[in-house]
């Protein structure tokens, strides 16, 4: 009786240990996980006739043990495989429900600046919104990122150690405020505030043709603002994390060879921490470009294409779902659908070009972060 | 050529007796601070500059420049460069800080108007206008609550089986794609996840809108986050407790559910309760899903609903300074929420023992 239940574990665990130990095992058959699962079931059906044998209930016992481990591996996989149709049926529904909407449209879809859907005979584009998608967001990584790094720099190198902790809750805190209250406050506070600051940009900085405007207000600029204050503590968050994993030896050994804290940082810690800030960096552009409310509450949704970083226009396409879904038709809603579907597409190549990077990065630095 | 190298020995015996060579007095980032502070100041007064943030910048640029100017000069290119570092450092936390410090202030501040107000809290707005002065969040803040637990109890038990399969049977390249697919869903636009769930829910299955359409949005939003952080922290459970349970003869998914998830639990909860900190202030997929109400409507599975976020959106979109007030208070409660859920996860997060 004793030995049954043993030996299933026995049978379970050694080739659990071996398929991890030597993956070939897995690799030859095409279709991994269920290759794992016929071993598993053969030597189960090997030992049941085996134990049949001598007592006539063990096998009752070894079976229903098996029976709970084999429903309960399956109920773990189903789940993923779950999450693997979520990520189908994203697609899927999001080019359902697009279809129709862009084969009524009179426009090109990906370079007319208009955006009339709702019209009788609809003429939209993704044109214009994704120049604010993309323009936002960049503005906003330009700001964010040199600044996160310091930050997180900050806290983690600079910082006397007491403060240093303290500071890194309060970055995390911060980076759950919600982004509904970032964009009340980019609307009420800063834009105000941020007339004085782009003027002034405007008056100096008025010959490079991006800072020059005719007038200036609620713009893309500001929008940027709003977007880089927002995804600040998120990068300085992770970026904290990532020059916290730096092996103190390495620091140390930097110091020691008489390199000042500048030089150690430069040599040690960011080296080490490149990955890390890179994928930190590649979540808040992720953030920025889907970030829907503040940017609506900011920005006036007029559609231009336009190179005059500080005049009052823009939208973005998140943003256009937000502030054009409530008047929107049967037609108007797919075309909101559809420019959804090229933001998905857009924000996920940012996500795959970015893990190649970490992983390029990664294998060169030899480093584990 | 001797003759050349006579002086030679004398400045090495100089550097000698001073090893570190000349730095500047401990107090000259101070007085360079308040320097270009006086300065950036004189030039407010004297020119027509009229915005704060101008001001804040001028002062940091030239308290950089001035620092890293007599650090050339005293210390030499080397320590000038550190010191720059450092320098920007400080400079850009400090920079930093003010408009995040700023947003918190302005949201106590102009929040705080109907925060103590108890009718805020128990009255919905129905029959309310953008002008009048009363108006709560009741409505709101029963959406919130509903469409958040229905989504956690969704996200939770799934997010964990993904984990628990990653870690505990995935191998080869299922796990791979599952695990790459997570990333992906981790980088999803939150518009996305409302979009998806009024193609597929409101629009494709016509089920209308209502507070679980939006928790199916948050659903989607939750689950990478509650997988990667139940991930990191199962994989952080030593092998020795898992074979520890099979030596004993207990079968794999007991020793799984009995030893590996308890002992990595407070760090699963923490993940779980930032996740749901996160979507507490998620707007954009409600917007799209529940449609928002003035009216209060307890039910999830039937009509529109409200929640903060949303009730923050649509009040702040109002011309109308009382809406506006509205839009302060509810974001300071919403605040307040996301706060204290957050401090909840870092008490787990202290009481985990694993790491």
């Amino acid at each position: 009786m004793t030995t049954e239940p043993d030996s299933s574990a026995d049978t379970a665990e050694p080739r659990g240990a071996a398929s991890a130990t030597v993956p070939p095992t897995d690799g030859p058959p095409t279709d991994g996980p269920p290759s794992g699962e016929s071993p598993s079931a053969s030597p189960n059906a090997l030992t049941e006739p085996a134990g049949k044998g001598p007592t006539g209930k063990a096998p009752i016992g070894n079976a229903k043990v098996g029976t709970a481990d084999v429903v309960f591996k399956n109920l773990t996989r189903a789940a993923g495989f779950a999450l693997l149709a979520l990520i189908v049926a994203i697609a899927l529904f999001l080019v359902l429900k697009a279809t129709h909407a862009l084969d009524v449209n009179k426009g090109n879809f990906l370079t007319t600046k208009e955006w009339f859907p709702n019209d009788p005979t609809p003429k939209f584009g993704v044109g214009a919104t994704l120049f604010g998608t993309v323009v936002t967001a960049a503005i906003a990584m330009i700001l964010a990122v040199p600044i996160a790094v310091g930050i997180a720099l900050f806290i983690t190198v600079y910082a006397p150690r007491q403060l240093s902790s303290a500071l890194g809750y309060v970055v995390d805190l911060l980076a759950a405020v919600p982004s509904v209250v970032y964009g009340l406050w980019g609307l009420i506070v800063l834009a105000p505030h941020m007339t004085g600051v782009q003027l002034w940009l405007n008056d100096y900085l008025g010959w490079i043709p991006l800072f020059d405007a005719d007038s200036v207000g609620r713009s893309y600029f500001v929008a940027g603002v709003v977007l880089a204050i927002m995804i600040l503590p998120i990068v300085a968050a992770l970026s904290r994390e990532v020059f916290l994993q730096v092996p103190i030896a390495h620091r140390e050994a930097a110091l020691a060879l008489g390199a000042t804290r500048w030089e150690m940082i430069r040599t040690a810690v960011l080296p080490y921490g490149r990955p890390g800030v890179i994928s930190a960096s590649m979540l808040g552009l992720g953030r920025a470009m889907g970030e829907t409310i503040a940017v609506a509450l900011v920005l006036p949704a007029s559609f231009s294409i336009s190179g005059h970083l500080l005049e009052p226009a823009g939208n973005t396409i998140a943003a256009n779902v937000a502030n054009g879904w409530g008047e929107a038709n049967t037609v108007g809603r797919g075309a909101l659908i559809a420019s959804g579907l090229v933001l998905f597409i857009v924000t996920m190549l940012v996500n795959i070009a970015a893990r190649a990077i970490v992983a390029r990065r990664r294998e060169f630095s030899g480093s584990s972060a | 050529m001797s003759t050349a190298t006579v002086p030679e020995p004398a400045v090495a015996g100089e550097d000698r007796l001073n090893l570190r060579g000349r730095t500047l007095p401990r107090w000259t980032p101070l007085a360079v601070g308040a320097g270009s502070v006086v300065v950036s100041l004189l030039i407010y007064l004297l020119t027509p500059v009229d915005s704060e943030i101008q001001i804040v910048l001028m002062a940091a640029l030239i308290f950089v420049i001035a620092m890293t100017a007599s650090s050339i000069s005293i210390e030499g290119s080397r320590r000038a460069r550190d010191r720059f570092a450092t320098t920007l450092v400080y400079t850009t936390f400090l920079l930093a800080v003010v408009p995040l410090i700023a947003i918190i202030a302005s949201v106590v501040m102009k929040g705080w108007k109907r925060f103590h107000v108890a009718s805020f809290y128990t009255h919905s707005m129905n029959g309310i206008g953008a002008r009048d002065a009363g108006g709560g969040i009741y409505h709101a803040i029963i959406g919130t609550v509903e469409q958040v637990l229905l989504a956690s109890v969704i996200a939770v038990p799934f997010g964990l089986l993904v984990a628990i399969y990653l870690v505990e049977y995935g191998r080869g390249r299922i796990s791979r794609v599952i695990s790459f697919f997570v990333d992906v869903l981790t980088g999803l636009p939150s518009i996305i996840a409302g979009l998806f769930v009024l193609a597929f829910w409101v629009l494709a299955l016509d089920q209308g809108f209502s507070g679980f359409a939006g928790s199916l949005a948050l659903v989607v939003l939750m689950i990478p986050t509650v997988v990667r952080s139940a991930e990191e922290m199962l994989k952080l459970v030593p092998n020795e407790l898992r074979e520890a349970g099979y030596a004993l003869g207990v079968p794999k998914w007991r020793t799984i559910l009995r030893v590996v998830v308890p002992t990595a639990l407070p760090g699963i909860v923490t993940g779980v309760m930032l996740a749901v900190a996160r979507v507490s202030g998620e707007t954009a997929p409600v917007l799209l899903t529940v449609f928002g109400s003035n009216l209060i409507n307890s039910d999830p599975f039937s009509g529109p609903q409200s929640s903060l976020p949303l009730y923050i959106y649509s009040q702040a979109g109002q011309p109308q300074q009382s809406a506006i007030d509205r839009a302060w208070s509810a974001a300071l409660v919403l605040i307040v929420i996301v706060m204290v859920l957050n401090l909840i996860a870092r008490l787990f997060a202290g009481r985990n023992r694993l790491k």
